[in-house]
């Protein structure tokens, strides 16, 4: 903090932030208020699916959500099993 | 016709209480015939803030017991005819405000020819605040400019459309109404504040009213005289402002403009 506004008992603008935090929150909430409880199944059945395919371990396979910037990111990983 | 009004907000300590005293007492200033119900087992208030704690003999735990009937239990208002106080029990547990229990007391208010009956919920969640909303035709949502009390409102909301009779049931659903409590439009108009219209656009409800932060709120409690007698006052007034509009009158909104003081005001330092 400057010697200034330090003096002068400059405040800060955080109401922006606080209408910017709760836009996300809120937004997430409304969709489901469980959030993402939905990943170990998730996870469960497209282990299920894939299996029908090519041979996975369960360990193989990571979902996970994540947040960029405004957006939400679903991210799945899947190891396919070498030698095929 | 019997209109239920419920005042929630999740969060604890914006103004539930003070809100439902306060619309209770103006509406029936203005000639309804109402009763204002405080759904708090356990942690009653609402006698403290309408001023008749001495009063209380039996209380609404009473009422749905058997052990008194509604017309023993209502408290007679000193400031406003018309208005009667249902005290919340002090001792129960609060799974004894069943749902049965609340339906056959509002149906008993209805028969008596009460036009609105003010619910004026506990804090959270839990059993309590949905007991309070189950029944609501409109409801009254209270919020602070803060981060927690606007994502609490929005829960809440979130239970009214789920949880009331009328989402149930598929009626037309519970009209829902935002008040903006303790509101300082200084802070907000130098961005260290959520303005209203941050809280509108992100709660998305219409807005029925904005009551500024003053002082007069807990004198009002002090004194166990709701906020809207302190006649002449920006709460009070806006208040009064906020039943016009829920009576479908159209107000302008007040208090919610920061004026810088002039310097002959700073120079005195009044308030």
């Amino acid at each position: 903090m400057s010697l200034l506004s330090l003096i002068f008992g400059e405040k800060k603008h955080t109401a922006s932030v606080a209408k910017e935090r709760l836009q996300l929150i809120i937004a997430r909430e409304r969709v489901g208020l469980s959030g993402p409880d939905f990943l170990p199944d998730l996870q469960k059945d497209l282990v299920a699916v894939i299996s029908k395919y090519v041979p996975i371990d369960p360990a193989d396979i990571k979902v996970a959500l994540e947040k960029q910037g405004n957006y939400e990111v679903l991210e799945v990983n899947i190891v396919l099993p070498e030698g095929r | 016709m019997t209109t239920i009004i419920t005042v929630t907000s999740g969060k604890g300590g914006v103004g539930k209480t003070t809100t439902s005293a306060s619309i209770a007492s103006g509406l029936a200033l203005r000639g309804f015939k109402t009763a204002v119900l405080d759904f708090d087992v356990g942690l009653r208030n609402l006698d403290l803030i309408m001023g008749c704690e001495r009063r209380v003999v039996y209380d609404f735990v009473n009422v749905i017991q058997g052990d008194a009937n509604l017309h023993q239990a209502l408290i007679k208002d000193k400031h406003a005819d018309n208005l009667f106080v249902l005290p919340a029990s002090q001792t129960r547990d609060k799974d004894a405000l069943t749902s049965e229990g609340v339906e056959k007391v509002l149906k008993e208010l209805e028969h008596q020819g009460f036009d609105y009956v003010v619910c004026d919920s506990p804090a959270g969640i839990e059993h309590g605040a949905v007991i309070a909303l189950t029944f609501a035709d409109e409801a009254i949502v209270v919020t602070n400019p803060e981060v927690s009390s606007v994502r609490d409102s929005d829960r809440i909301l979130g239970i009214i459309q789920s949880k009331s009779r009328r989402a149930i049931e598929g009626r037309e659903p519970v009209k829902e109404h935002l008040l903006v409590t303790r509101y300082d439009p200084k802070r907000a108009h130098e961005g260290e504040m959520l303005t209203y219209t941050d809280i509108q656009e992100l709660l998305r409800i219409p807005l029925l009213g904005v009551i500024p932060e003053s002082e007069v709120v807990l004198q009002a409690s002090n004194q166990g005289i709701p906020a809207i007698h302190q006649k002449g006052t920006p709460v009070a007034d806006a208040y009064q402002d906020a039943i016009g509009r829920f009576l479908g009158e159209e107000h302008p909104l007040r208090f919610v403009e920061y004026e810088k003081p002039g310097l002959l005001k700073r120079l005195l330092g009044g308030k």
